[in-house]
């Protein structure tokens, strides 16, 4: 392996580096989150993404032959990635988390809410109190039904 | 034929990547590939009932390139959004209208936006015609809906509708 080829692998590979930690840094810096999610999502990809690249040419460069297993973590990855942000972002909205955003009109009102004229968090301390009551009410009936 | 080869794409692709999955183009790894191209897509067809069709290559190789091109800029802007404005930013939640309606194209366009500058596609509606979408920072609401709608959606569409 030549200067060249290491100097290009080393850049690499920093830049890989410093970019993942922007994205995991992203995650301790932004306040809320869904702003939280693009940081790991995002910058992350490009930071793998160059550490793949480096990979690769180091063991196609030494080793005796070329070495793709890379493209195939890179493809997963940027499968992946994306579904996971998405059903991340889904269950927040499920859980009406803050946001530094106002949430869309049409986000309040989905079919299959448990309480769908509920305020946004704030309703919280209220459903949590009635949680345990439904399971209770229930088992006494089925009691009542048992003893008769 | 329908039964013998129902996915035609999917034989080749799942073939390609046994072989990069064992690094390697000997004969008998191909033979193997080529096997299990032909028996993955067979028994798993009660999941995947719908052939999938690409009607223009061309555009989706393009298509390819702009996204690929759009998730080095993203990781830059995001880079620099995370590092420089910090806790200056202006997240919004956008919905974008869709005009696609084939699943795939839905979620190709869902999967590309989260990997693209800024945006994570948070909920598809009910009725699957609007996605919501999550930014890190939009100035101008507007345009980013109408640069989601014409530089991803407006090929996908092309690509998987007619």
């Amino acid at each position: 392996m030549n200067d060249a080829t290491e100097l290009l692998l080393s850049l690499l590979v920093l830049a890989g580096a410093i970019f993942t930690f922007i994205g995991s840094f992203g995650l301790a810096r932004l306040d809320d989150f869904y702003t939280r999610l693009h940081g790991p999502t995002k910058a992350t990809t490009l930071g793998v993404g160059s550490l793949l690249i480096a990979s690769a040419t180091y063991f196609s460069v030494t080793g005796d032959s070329l070495s793709l297993h890379e493209v195939l973590v890179a493809l997963f990855l940027f499968i992946t990635a994306p579904v996971s942000a998405h059903l991340l972002a889904k269950a927040a909205l499920h859980q009406r988390l803050t946001s530094l955003a106002p949430l869309p009109e049409n986000a309040e009102n989905r079919p299959g809410d448990a309480l769908p004229a509920a305020p946004p968090s704030r309703a919280e301390p209220d459903t949590r109190g009635e949680i345990p009551n439904t399971p209770g009410g229930a088992h006494d009936t089925s009691l009542r039904e048992r003893g008769t | 034929m329908k039964r013998l080869l129902p996915h035609p794409l999917l034989t080749p692709m799942l073939a390609l990547v046994w072989l990069l999955l064992n690094n390697s183009v000997a004969p008998g790894q191909i033979v193997l590939g080529l096997l299990l191209g032909w028996a993955i897509p067979v028994f798993t067809l009660p999941f995947w009932p719908e052939q999938v069709r690409i009607r223009h290559p061309r555009t989706l190789l393009r298509f390819a390139g702009v996204v690929l091109f759009d998730i080095l800029v993203a990781n830059l802007k995001v880079a620099w959004l995370i590092l420089v404005r910090g806790r200056h930013l202006r997240p919004a939640f956008v919905v974008v209208s869709l005009d696609v309606r084939h699943d795939l194209a839905i979620s190709a366009l869902a999967n590309t936006i989260c990997l693209t500058p800024g945006t994570v596609s948070a909920r598809l509606s009910e009725d699957r015609k609007s996605l919501l979408v999550h930014a890190l920072d939009a100035d101008d609401h507007a345009e980013l809906v109408a640069t989601i709608k014409s530089r991803y959606e407006a090929p996908l569409k092309e690509i998987f509708e007619c």
